[in-house]
C-alpha cells in the first residue's frame, strides 16, 4: 500500500525592497528569521552597506517625483495602501503573529491599529502646511509666507520590537510629507516589512519612495548616518538594543558631517498604540519662508 | 567552453603585405572579408567573464585614478555655450577641487566651433582639446565639407579630431571609398591626432566591427572609437574587446600601436574598471596609459570622483559634492 507523502515544506527566503523591485542582497547573505518560540519561519537577505548605498541612490532618485505630487495626492496614496492592508488582512495577521508572538486576538488588532494609522497620516497628508504653516506679520509691505517642505531622503531604523505598527509608524510620517525613507526593519522579525514591501509594490507608492533593507540596523546604520546624501536619519530602532546607546552616538557624531536632522533613539521603545503627535512628521521638515512684496 | 581567441598570424591575412591590399576595392574587399569571423556567442561570454573580476582597495584605487586620466570630458549638445565649455574645461583641469593630488582628465570633446573656447581655458595645462569632425555624428556631408570641418576645427587649435566614417559606404561594401576618406582626413588633421569613429552601433554584427577596425587602422588612425554617443547601443564591452584584439593583431602584423576609445554609456566606475579588465587582458598593459586608451564620457567622471571620494574619507559622498553638469 502506497503510504502517503510528507508534503515538503516551501521554505522562503525573502528579499529586499529596493527601487520598486526585489533585489536579492549584493552581499549574497542571508540570515534566518525565527518565530518567538525559535521554530524556523523564513530566511530574509541580509542588507549590506552596498544595499544601504543603492537604496539611497534609489531614494533621491524618486524624491523630487514624489515631493512634487499635490498633497492631496499623497494622501490619496497613502490611504490607498491602507486599503491595500486591509485587502491583504490575514497575511499581515500572520507575519505579526509569528514574529512577536502574540494571540490571534491581540496580532488583528496591531493589525487594525496600522491601518488606522495610515490613514490618520493619509489626512494630514494636506492639512500639515495649514497647521505648521504661517502667514507671519512683518514690519513692512510684505506677504510672510512659511511653509514645511520635505527634507529629503530619509533613513530610518525601524523599531525592533513592534515590526508592523512601529514600522508604519515611522515610515508614514515620514513619506506623507514628500521624503523618501530607506528603512532597515527590525533584526529578528522582519517578515511583516518584507509584507508590507509586497504590499507597497502592488500600491500606487511609486518606487524608491519607500525602500526596505531587513538586516542588522548596528552594522548598516552607521553607514547610512555617514552617508553624504542622505539629510536625516531616525535612530528609533536602537531603543533596547545591546551596544545600542553608544551606536547612536557614534551615528550622531557621524551624521554632523553633512548636518543631518537627527531623531534621537529613546531609552526603550515607545507605545505604539498610543496616538501619536505631529513631532514624527515635523521632525523630517524644512521651513521655507518668502518674502512677497504686497501690492505689486 | 573555450573562451575564443583570434591568432594573431590569421587576423594579418598571414602576414600579407599590408600595403598591398589598399592597391584596389577588390584587393581591399578581399582582405576585409577574409578576416576572421567573430562568434558572436563567444564573444558575449568573453566580454561577460571579463566583468566578473573584482578589483578592490588599493587595485580599485589606482584604477579610479587611471580612469579619471583617461576621460575624454565630452559635451556634444545643441545647447551647449561658451560658458558651459569653460566649465567643463575647468574641471578637466582639476576634476576635484578639493583635492589636488586628483588627476586631470585627458581631454576635453567638444563641437568645432567651441575648441577655441575650450583651448583658451586649458591653455598650458596639458589637457587636450578634442573636436568631432567631418559632418559630426552622421557624416553625411560632401568630402569637401568634411575635410573644411577638419582643418576649421585643427586651425582653432584642437589637439585630437574626432571623425565619423561614412557608414553608408561601409555597409554598401564601397571600403575603398571609405578609406580614402579616413586617409584624406588624416592629412587635413595635420599635426593633430586622429581618433575614427565606427559608430558600431549601426555596424549591426561585430564582423562588420571587426572589419571596420582594420580599415581604419590601415588608413592610418592613431585611435579606432566605438561610437559617437548618438545611436543606441553604444560602447559596450564586447565590442570594445573585438575592437582592443583588433588594435593588438594589428601591431603584431605591423608594428603600429592604435589606441582604442569606447564612448557612450559607460556611466559607472564598476563599469570603467570593467573595460580597464579587459584592456589589460585582451590587448596588454601597454594600452593601460591615457596615450592609448580613452573613456569618452560625460557623467562616469562624476561617479569616479565620488569612489574617489568615498574610498579616501571611507563613507559616501553624494551627487550635492560633486558639479551638475
Amino acid at each position: 500500500m502506497a503510504r502517503e507523502q510528507a508534503r515538503i515544506d516551501v521554505r522562503k527566503t525573502y528579499k529586499l525592497y529596493v527601487g520598486g523591485a526585489f533585489p536579492r542582497s549584493e552581499s549574497g547573505y542571508s540570515y534566518e528569521v525565527h518565530d518567538s518560540k525559535g521554530g524556523f519561519l523564513a530566511n530574509a537577505s541580509l542588507a549590506s552597506r552596498k544595499d544601504a548605498r543603492d537604496a539611497v541612490v534609489a531614494a533621491r532618485k524618486a524624491q523630487s517625483g514624489w515631493a512634487g505630487r499635490t498633497a492631496y495626492n499623497r494622501g490619496q496614496v497613502l490611504y490607498r495602501v491602507a486599503e491595500i492592508i486591509e485587502d491583504r488582512r490575514p497575511q499581515f495577521v500572520a507575519a505579526v503573529r509569528s514574529s512577536e508572538g502574540l494571540s490571534a486576538s491581540r496580532a488583528e488588532a496591531v493589525v487594525d491599529a496600522t491601518v488606522d494609522r495610515l490613514v490618520w497620516y493619509a489626512g494630514w497628508a494636506d492639512k500639515l502646511t495649514q497647521v505648521v504653516g504661517n502667514a507671519n506679520p512683518v514690519a513692512g509691505p510684505f506677504f510672510n509666507l512659511s511653509t514645511p517642505e520635505p527634507t529629503g531622503v530619509v533613513a530610518v531604523l525601524a523599531p525592533q520590537g513592534s515590526s508592523l505598527l512601529g514600522l508604519v509608524s515611522t515610515i508614514a510620517p515620514a513619506i506623507v510629507t514628500g521624503n523618501t525613507v530607506v528603512v532597515v526593519s527590525s533584526y529578528a522579525r522582519p517578515l511583516p516589512a518584507v509584507t508590507l514591501g509586497e504590499a507597497l509594490a502592488t500600491s500606487d507608492v511609486p518606487g524608491g519612495v519607500v525602500n526596505i533593507l531587513t538586516g542588522d540596523a548596528l552594522s548598516v546604520g552607521p553607514w547610512l548616518a555617514s552617508h553624504m546624501d542622505v539629510n536625516a536619519i531616525d535612530l528609533g530602532g536602537l531603543a533596547g538594543v545591546d551596544g545600542g546607546a553608544e551606536a547612536a552616538v557614534a551615528m550622531q557624531v557621524a551624521a554632523a558631517d553633512n548636518l543631518k536632522r537627527v531623531r534621537r533613539a529613546p531609552a526603550t521603545e515607545p507605545d505604539w498604540t498610543r496616538e501619536p503627535g505631529l513631532d514624527a512628521m515635523t521632525d523630517f521638515l524644512e521651513i521655507k519662508t518668502v518674502w512677497h512684496p504686497m501690492g505689486v | 567552453m573555450t573562451a575564443p581567441t583570434i591568432d594573431p598570424a590569421a587576423g594579418t591575412a598571414a602576414g600579407a603585405d599590408l600595403d598591398g591590399v589598399t592597391r584596389d576595392e577588390a584587393s581591399l574587399r578581399r582582405f576585409l572579408h577574409g578576416l576572421p569571423g567573430v562568434d558572436q556567442v563567444g564573444a558575449d561570454a568573453r566580454a561577460a567573464t571579463l566583468s566578473t573580476r573584482s578589483i578592490k582597495t588599493t587595485a580599485k584605487a589606482q584604477a579610479i585614478d587611471l580612469a579619471i586620466g583617461m576621460v575624454d570630458l565630452t559635451t556634444l549638445e545643441g545647447q551647449d555655450t561658451p560658458g558651459k565649455v569653460r566649465a567643463l574645461a575647468s574641471k578637466a583641469m582639476r576634476p576635484d577641487p578639493s583635492d589636488p593630488t586628483c588627476p586631470a582628465t585627458a581631454a576635453v570633446c567638444v563641437y568645432p566651433d567651441l575648441v577655441g573656447v575650450a583651448k583658451q581655458t586649458l591653455g598650458a595645462s596639458g589637457v587636450h582639446v578634442a573636436a568631432v569632425a567631418t559632418a559630426f555624428p552622421s557624416g553625411r556631408a560632401s568630402r569637401e565639407i568634411k575635410l573644411a570641418d577638419t582643418r576649421d576645427a585643427v586651425a582653432a587649435g584642437a589637439d585630437e579630431i574626432d571623425m565619423v566614417i561614412d557608414r553608408g559606404a561601409f555597409l554598401s561594401g564601397r571600403y575603398l571609398h571609405v578609406f580614402e576618406e579616413i586617409v584624406a582626413v588624416k592629412e587635413a588633421c595635420g599635426p593633430a591626432h586622429l581618433k575614427v569613429i565606427l559608430e558600431t552601433g549601426e555596424l549591426v554584427t561585430y564582423d562588420a566591427v571587426r572589419r571596420a577596425s582594420w580599415l581604419a587602422m590601415m588608413a592610418g588612425a592613431h585611435f579606432i572609437k566605438t561610437s559617437t554617443g548618438k545611436v543606441q547601443p553604444a560602447a559596450t564591452l564586447p565590442v570594445t574587446m573585438l575592437m582592443l584584439e583588433a588594435v593588438r593583431d594589428f601591431r603584431a602584423a605591423t608594428g603600429t600601436q592604435v589606441g582604442v576609445k569606447p564612448a557612450g554609456g559607460i556611466r559607472t566606475t564598476k563599469d570603467a574598471i570593467k573595460f580597464l579588465v579587459t584592456v589589460n587582458e585582451v590587448a596588454g598593459s601597454d594600452w593601460l596609459d591615457p596615450d592609448w586608451f580613452r573613456f569618452g564620457a560625460s557623467t562616469l567622471l562624476n561617479d569616479l570622483l565620488l569612489q574617489r571620494q568615498k574610498m579616501q574619507t571611507g563613507r559616501y559622498s553624494g551627487p550635492d559634492y560633486v558639479t551638475v553638469d
